[in-house]
């Protein structure tokens, strides 16, 4: 399920995070992005690479490949065998973990500032100098089957999930699990791993990041002495997928197990992202998101939860953060006794509603204040300001676009949220799903 | 050998704790920085859901589900639209020990902000309609988690490792207990939990001593000084040596093990905290990770931790593996638990943690939400301030010998209490 979470990044006045200077950006002479976000208050560092890749970048049939890629980035280098990279990070007191998504991949430690240089002389050798032996790559391919049936294999919820995305981009990779599908990770091979990251991890293909208690000058400097010394391959990898076709028809896909006692409703449809977006209109449908579905506030609450008392909880989402079109989802919690046809349909008429009606100031006001506001609660936390920078650039937006997001938000008119409602909303271009529970009372 | 980093001594952190008792003699930990425009406030009082009554389990995670539902004047949707437009954080929540409270404002709304605070905590409403909504959202919870495996073995563990004990319960209820539940039950508790004899506050952000000053005898001034609390025994782990297995049909099993711990008031209590890192704390280099994840392959997610319970030290753990191995991987848990437990860590890995745990304290203090926690569990835990200065030290001093006769009283002879959801091969 996703988090119903704001697009959240730092607004353009002049202190950024934590009131220091702002958010600088360089590119070194092998392609490699820089951005830097100092945040002095506390002696430490949030150190990210991400490279321009994610599972909608894994070759057919090879799903789960940039995944399971990810997991063997930790397993090893001539210069730092196997646990070495872990062990340095532990020693120095530092955590790390990595993440995949449809659009990126990224690696990242939280350490203590003075460690800042050994990361990036690490982090630029397992960019280039990966080692991997069959011994190693089957054990962590079994690691990988035992997280898709911890996430998915032992929950219907997520079963249902991917069916949905399945449904919605029938055509697009983003329909792909970014997991992979069962029978494609079991037959993933070393050389299938290697293959996609001689192609993607590549400094023109990287972008680093750094928050905390740091300089722009500083950061750069160290850069060139370890991402630096790799020297660019091409241009970087040209993402083409295969777009999908504009939507005809409504999809309704229901699973039903017998482990399901709490029915589930979810709604998806297809709109365009940041990158894809006219000017104004992303900034439209996160506002969209957070109106209808933000939190107890939102329209959609009022009316199905407080109201109708058809749902116990509902709420909306936009995942604006994508290379290509992306997800626009509604989901709800039906109430004791109330049938999902029942609150589909209800939801059907609560979007009409929405759409025909003109939208209050006060709704559009109170939507503002919110998203603004939490662009600024994101200048206290060097994490947060560090993955939706990079999140930004690794979907095809730049520095600036992040820096003038609130002003954006500030600027949508009601009309435009409206538009946006009508235009995108339509029930052709989703695909609904029902989570049901064996037995269903007629 | 304690050689760490050859760096200078970071500066005290707990120099930048200003200790605020206001005039009705509310106390608060303040750590004033003006370098972001916001105020985050974290406070806990004792009791949380441990106080819930017999047959009312449930009633405090409902009753703090309510407090940001409606207050003073405000019903429901008039409060979350107030929320909305001062674009305040507000929420409350109840584990075993403890009902606590999480708020943050931008400093543009701080009076305004703190107001609400007041009406939240002072004068919730506890709406007939608010209540049966809130409980109608427990109930949907319950009913989500009712066959997820790892909820079902946590549920499974519990029961038996706190027999007839109210830790045995589960903190939001069963679908019975939530049933009954109404706005006097929300009312009588809320009445029982909020009062001054063990409230801990702390503060972080744009805000000076005085005005605090001011805001907290708003916000909690008006407590009782006393409170009743049902009294909690004491108890320690049972039915450990236990292997209990609920069938479910799903191709992963998922486990939750555990034995008795040491508690953090115990002498011996920092060195376990670095044998449990060995063990099963390191995220990417513990022994439950290297034998069972990196060498086998066997498991996705294998951890184990302390826990301190207000009336119970334990040692906790989990593991998931496809149904095939189970039986595999739960060998391998304990073995490496004997293990420990018989030699203790070696030279290097003590070193390592060592490192490990001192180097990454920092972490711990990078947003104001995050400090003003750290300075709410400080307080719980009954320390001054210096902790922040002292912890490392005190890390730093684990010796091998200290160590390993730690490690032979946490793990013992390596029995553990097992709770497995699935269809495990080859667990008796």
């Amino acid at each position: 399920m996703p988090v119903s979470s704001p697009q959240l990044t730092p607004g353009a006045s002049a202190s950024a995070a934590g009131g220091a200077s702002p958010v600088s950006h360089a590119t070194l002479a092998n392609g490699m992005q820089i951005v830097t976000i100092p945040d002095r208050r506390t002696p430490v560092v949030t150190h990210m690479v991400w490279y321009k890749n994610g599972s909608a970048d894994d070759p057919i049939g090879k799903s789960g490949i940039a995944h399971f890629l990810e997991h063997l980035m930790f397993k090893g280098t001539k210069l730092h065998p196997q646990g070495a990279f872990s062990n340095m990070v532990s020693e120095l007191g530092g955590q790390e973990n990595a993440f995949t998504g449809y659009d990126y991949t990224a690696y990242f430690q939280r350490i203590g500032k003075e460690h800042l240089r050994t990361l990036m002389r690490f982090e630029a050798d397992r960019m280039t100098n990966l080692q991997l032996t069959d011994e190693i790559v089957y054990p962590e391919r079994e690691v990988v089957l035992e997280e898709r049936r911890m996430r998915v294999d032992n929950d219907p919820g997520a079963q249902l999930d991917e069916a949905l995305q399945a449904s919605l981009f029938a055509h697009h990779p983003y329909g792909t699990p970014i997991i992979g599908w069962n029978h494609e990770i079991e037959a993933l091979s070393r050389e299938d791993a290697l293959d996609y990251y001689r192609r993607f991890y590549t400094p023109e293909n990287a972008i680093l990041i750094v928050a905390g208690d740091v300089e722009a000058e500083e950061v750069r400097a160290l850069a060139e002495e370890t991402y630096g010394k790799i020297a660019a391959r091409a241009e970087p990898p040209l993402r083409s997928r295969p777009q999908e076709p504009p939507s005809r028809a409504e999809r309704l896909v229901t699973l039903t197990d017998e482990k399901v006692e709490q029915p589930a409703h979810e709604r998806i449809f297809v709109v365009p992202s940041y990158r894809t977006a006219a000017p104004g209109e992303a900034e439209a449908l996160e506002l969209l998101a957070h109106i209808l579905g933000g939190g107890p506030a939102s329209a959609l609450y009022e009316s199905l939860v407080g109201e109708e008392k058809l749902a116990v909880s509902v709420g909306a989402y936009y995942m604006g953060s994508a290379l290509d079109d992306t997800r626009f989802y509604v989901f709800a919690t039906p109430a004791e006794d109330v049938d999902l046809p029942r609150l589909d349909a209800a939801l059907d008429k609560a979007l009409a509603d929405f759409q025909s009606r003109e939208l209050p100031e006060a709704d559009l006001r109170r939507a503002k204040t919110r998203l603004v506001a939490d662009a600024i609660y994101a200048r206290d936390n060097q994490v947060s300001l560090a993955r939706w920078y990079g999140e930004a650039l690794a979907t095809g937006l730049g520095v600036a676009d992040v820096q003038e997001w609130s002003d954006r938000i500030d600027a949508v008119q009601g009309s435009a949220i409206q538009d946006a409602a009508r235009k995108w909303l339509e029930k052709k271009r989703s695909v609904t799903g029902f989570l049901l529970p064996k037995e269903t009372a007629a | 050998m304690t050689a760490h980093n050859t760096l200078p001594r970071p500066a005290s952190r707990a120099e930048n704790v200003q200790r605020v008792v206001t005039p009705a003699g509310v106390e608060a930990w303040l750590v004033e920085s003006h370098a972001v425009p916001l105020v985050a406030l974290e406070f806990a009082v004792d009791g949380g859901s441990s106080q819930d009554p017999a047959g009312k389990e449930g009633l405090a995670t409902l009753m703090g589900g309510l407090l940001d539902e409606g207050a003073g004047p405000y019903d429901s949707r008039a409060f979350h639209r107030e929320v909305e437009d001062l674009a305040v954080h507000v929420g409350f929540g109840a584990d075993r020990d403890q009902l606590s409270g999480h708020f943050q404002t931008l400093t543009r709304n701080l009076d305004a902000g703190f107001e609400l605070l007041g009406l939240a905590l002072n004068a919730p409403r506890f709406d007939a309609d608010d209540v049966a909504r809130v409980r109608g959202q427990i109930a949907a919870g319950i009913k989500r988690d009712a066959n997820d495996p790892d909820a079902m073995a946590a549920k499974a563990f519990r029961q038996l490792a706190f027999p007839g004990h109210v830790y045995g319960r589960a903190t939001r209820g069963e679908l019975e207990t939530i049933e009954g539940l109404e706005r006097a039950d929300c009312q009588a508790l809320h009445a029982k939990l909020l009062s001054r004899k063990s409230l801990k506050v702390a503060v972080v952000g744009a805000i000076d001593a005085a005005t605090l000053s001011k805001k907290l005898d708003a916000l909690f001034g008006g407590w009782p000084l006393e409170s009743r609390l049902e009294a909690v025994p004491e108890i320690e782990m049972a039915n450990v040596g236990r292997r209990e297995i609920v069938e479910l049909d799903v191709p992963q099993s998922s486990f939750r093990f555990g034995r008795g711990g040491i508690g953090r008031r115990d002498p011996d209590y920092f060195a376990a905290v670095v044998v449990n890192h060995i063990l099963g704390g390191g995220a990417f280099t513990s022994r439950f990770f290297n034998e069972v994840r990196e060498k086998r392959g066997l498991a996705y997610s294998v951890y184990s931790q302390l826990h301190d319970f207000r009336h119970c030290a334990a040692l906790f753990g989990g593991a998931a593996t496809k149904n095939e191995r189970a039986g595999e991987t739960l060998e391998v848990v304990e073995a490496q638990c004997r293990l420990l437990g018989a030699e203790g860590p070696s030279a290097d890995e003590l070193d390592k943690a060592k490192k490990y745990l001192t180097g990454s304290y920092a972490l711990r203090f990078d947003t104001s939400t995050k400090i003003a926690s750290q300075l709410v569990r400080l307080q719980l835990d009954g320390e001054e301030p210096s902790y922040l200065d002292e912890r490392n030290a005190k890390i730093d001093a684990v010796t091998l010998e200290h160590a390993r006769a730690a490690g032979k009283r946490l793990l013992g002879d390596g029995r553990l209490l097992v709770s497995v959801v699935g269809k495990p091969e080859g667990i008796a």
